[in-house]
């Protein structure tokens, strides 16, 4: 069996499981640091009652991500070994900064936000979510920058491994590496900083259409409706903001990576040939023969975006070496249903704070049943995001740079493609574990995949248990709605006795 | 510094990277390996819970932490260790997984079936664990079959060996008992007077294992025994260390000093792994086959620059950790209190 394409589907199931929670505790404890300030502010029990809630929730999604996280980490050793030995000196320190600056500060202060509420004062409650929100931010600092050092290295040089003071030659090739000459250079790399605001303005987005799904739920059903007109109309706030940006930060995003990565530029857009660039509405690669088939486009917006000129020649897929290139289909699609479902956030967001300026907003029964499905687009944009950008970046796991001329142009060799500096990047093919056999990998993905599955299903569960419960703002018990485990555990009780409160 | 100073260092502080998270999360496994005996009913298995609750996340991010820094400062060594023992560590994230959800879930529905079930759940989550744990390290002492690139040549089945078999039950026993102590200080009442017995019971368990564990090592592993003579001063402080904490555990179970008696334990544990790393030094993975192919701290260690880049960022950072992991633990101080928060 195929160890690569193996260890590539093990980390995509992981990864995307994995970062169904990141964006949520990221979103959620922004909204979770407004509501306490306001309760600090103006002492109404009404924020303090949200916050109380929002944490519940907040607690089973963190502790569903540090779960799946953990194995995050384990796995760049246990599938990518090549890998990890070639990125080690970078990435490391990238992943060692992670732990101590950000994965300490939430941990430490997730204990007090969840627990403390009786034990702490308001005021220090408060700085516990504030250090919480922040650590859940620095995370996403760390892991973007080394993320992006792979999408566009920098700051860096390729050495032999030595032995001794002797390069290390194994099996006729000498063994490379990375390592760091600038720092700074590594962390400000060319993407790191547009990914990394697209990365929380995705996750702020996502957060908030979570807390207005739970919401528009509460108001449909006529409960906590004081509670859930707030957080709706905040989280309103955070989300239409944000949707906006979206689309500013994703356009800045694009001209950069057709600067650094042109060949992921063209598998997103689908050009395969190099000229005018149409912008393409809809459509579906067929890479077999070079063509995209249904595809609706405005011509010559697509250069104009990237260059300012409409006429302006946009590089294809035919510019690079057929070895170079990325495959098309799974960036094109997830692309551009993420950038779709982006333009769909405005659109909501916008529709909805109009009425709210109007107050009619929480009379539109339709509109609150469409928020109470739309934080599925969030989070599907978020992970089909990242799937263009990693599928996008292939057949490289570390992006080689094109050899570029003194202006900074990329150069052509002699059969018209372009170059790229091999020895300076890695690619998939070559990064896995030479130690590790395909039926283990197989092993462990079933295995993941089923624990996944679990999981997934009780987090649904719980959470639904949970909105079901509802905020303890004094409206009394909701109805009485009994889970399904209760009702196995009541058809065939034992004899023992439990004390336990259902808390 | 010189690479080789810098390479000496980052090897003590992965070292007391992993100290720390033997010592902390050392009692939250400990405390799930016993929970099923030692507490009752549902009340008492809350409150054992509960006495981990707020702080085996932060304790478990020693762990994480520790994995970022052999990462970064040996690279080599990540990459063999993590991808030779695949099976091995697939399976100890399943069992981290297990115990982290079973803490999370049992409490959110009162049936009786279901907290059952997540108690088993944190009993073998934690069990695994603690035995992978000690695996691990028995394979560390013995060493594995190196290639020349440094990927590991074993499988699951030779890395399963009597040796590393033994050291995880040692780990076991250690946790336990450790989890006990730890236990002592959070409970009170009737659950605390069923502790002590398991705290007698769990020690026994640790003595026995400890001099089994100590003959077969100097039996089977004359390198080990050998590098005390390099390191007399280091070697020989770490053993009285180690056999004084031991001695002062049963003296202290006696007079009732809970304190004491987990102090004694944590000490225990810091200074069999640092007698752990002696035996290792220079290497972080020894190849059985063939000496000259282990992989030594000089040939995994990252680039000079890196290590002292780690080093600040180190320097800022762990004020900071240690600064809001008191914090933390002084907020949750004392006997276990269930209220509305609770697991």
């Amino acid at each position: 069996m195929d160890v690569v394409w193996l260890s590539r589907l093990q980390f995509a199931l992981t990864i995307m499981f994995h970062y169904l929670f990141p964006p949520l505790t990221i979103g959620m404890g922004v909204v979770m640091v407004w509501l306490e300030a306001r309760f600090l502010a103006t002492r109404e029990p009404i924020y303090e009652t949200a916050a109380r809630f929002w944490t519940k929730i907040f607690a089973l999604n963190f502790a569903v991500g540090v779960a799946s996280g953990i194995v995050m980490e384990f796995q760049f050793g246990t599938n990518w070994a090549t890998y990890s030995r070639f990125v080690g000196d970078v990435f490391g320190s990238a992943l060692a900064a992670e732990g101590i600056f950000a994965f300490f500060l939430e941990s430490g202060f997730l204990a007090v936000l969840v627990f403390g509420w009786d034990r702490v004062s308001p005021r220090m409650h408060f700085f516990a979510t504030l250090m919480v929100a922040l650590g859940s931010m620095f995370s996403a600092v760390w892991i973007v920058v080394a993320n992006s050092w792979q999408q566009t290295p920098a700051g860096h040089h390729v050495v032999a491994v030595t032995r001794d003071g002797a390069p290390l030659v194994v099996g006729g090739a000498t063994a490379l590496r990375a390592e760091v000459v600038n720092f700074w250079d590594v962390v400000f790399n060319p993407s790191s900083l547009h990914r990394l605001v697209h990365v929380w303005i995705g996750a702020f987005i996502m957060g908030a259409f979570f807390i207005m799904s739970i919401s528009a739920y509460y108001l449909l059903r006529r409960r906590h409706e004081e509670f859930a007109r707030r957080s709706f109309a905040g989280a309103l706030l955070f989300a239409t903001v944000f949707s906006l940006a979206a689309v500013v930060s994703g356009d800045l995003q694009a001209k950069n990576v057709y600067r650094h990565q042109p060949a992921k530029l063209a598998a997103f857009e689908g050009q395969f040939v190099t000229g005018r660039g149409d912008l393409s509405v809809a459509g579906w690669p067929d890479e077999a023969n070079g063509t995209v088939r249904f595809k609706v486009a405005i011509p010559g917006l697509l250069s104009w975006l990237l260059t300012g000129d409409a006429t302006a020649p946009v590089l294809g897929l035919d510019a690079f070496r057929p070895a170079d290139r990325p495959p098309v289909l799974v960036p094109f699609l997830s692309y551009h249903v993420m950038v779709g479902l982006g333009m769909a956030f405005v659109a909501l967001t916008l529709l909805a704070s109009v009425l709210l300026w109007r107050r009619r907003l929480f009379e539109q029964r339709w509109l609150l049943r469409v928020f109470v499905v739309a934080v599925i687009g969030p989070v599907a944009a978020n992970q089909l995001g990242w799937v263009a950008a990693e599928v996008g970046r292939q057949p490289w796991i570390v992006q080689a740079p094109l050899e570029r001329d003194a202006a900074g142009e990329p150069l052509r060799s002699a059969d018209g493609t372009l170059q790229y500096r091999e020895h300076e990047g890695l690619r998939t093919a070559a990064a896995v574990s030479p130690a590790v056999r395909g039926d283990q990998v197989l092993g462990s993905i079933i295995l993941f995949g089923l624990v996944y599955l679990a999981l997934g299903v009780l987090w649904v569960v719980i959470l639904d248990r949970k909105i079901k419960a509802g905020p303890d703002d004094g409206e009394g018990p909701p109805p009485p709605t009994e889970g399904f485990m209760d009702t196995a555990a009541r058809l065939g009780r034992h004899a023992e006795s439990y004390t336990g409160a259902d808390r | 510094m010189d690479h080789g100073t810098l390479a000496t260092i980052w090897f003590v502080l992965a070292g007391v990277l992993l100290t720390g998270y033997a010592i902390l999360d050392g009692f939250d496994l400990g405390v799930g390996i016993l929970h099923p005996f030692v507490a009752r009913d549902d009340r008492e298995r809350r409150i054992a819970m509960n006495a981990i609750g707020p702080i085996w996340d932060g304790n478990e991010v020693w762990l994480v932490t520790f994995g970022g820094a052999l990462f970064a400062a040996f690279p080599e060594a990540y990459a063999t260790v993590f991808s030779g023992f695949y099976t091995a560590l697939i399976l100890l994230l399943f069992a981290l997984i297990l115990r982290a959800v079973s803490l999370e879930f049992r409490s959110k529905m009162s049936s009786p079936r279901w907290r059952h079930a997540w108690d088993w759940g944190f009993f073998a989550g934690s069990f695994l664990a603690a035995f992978l744990f000690g695996v691990a390290v028995g394979n560390a002492m013995i060493g594995v079959p190196l290639d020349e690139r440094g990927n590991v040549t074993s499988s699951l089945l030779d890395q399963l060996n009597p040796y590393a078999l033994l050291i995880g039950c040692f780990v076991v026993a250690t946790f336990a008992m450790h989890g006990a102590m730890f236990l002592n200080l959070k409970t009170e009442g009737e659950l605390q007077r069923r502790l002590e017995v398991w705290m007698w019971r769990s020690f026994g368990l640790f003595l026995t294992t400890y001099l089994l564990a100590t003959i077969f090592t100097l039996v089977l592993i004359p390198r080990a025994s050998a590098k005390f003579e390099r390191f007399p001063l280091l070697g020989t402080a770490a053993v009285v260390v180690a056999v004084l904490a031991i001695a002062n555990i049963p003296r202290a179970l006696y007079w009732r000093k809970a304190g004491q008696a987990f102090l004694s334990s944590s000490v225990t544990i810091a200074a069999l792994l640092a007698l752990f790393g002696a035996a290792l030094f220079p290497n972080l993975v020894t190849a059985a086959n063939d000496p000259a192919l282990s992989v030594t701290i000089a040939n995994a260690a990252s680039s000079p620059r890196t290590l002292t880049i780690m080093l600040v960022i180190a320097a800022i950072g762990m004020p900071f950790v240690i600064g809001y992991t008191a914090v933390v633990y002084w907020t949750f101080r004392g006997k276990v209190r269930l209220d509305p928060h609770s697991y």
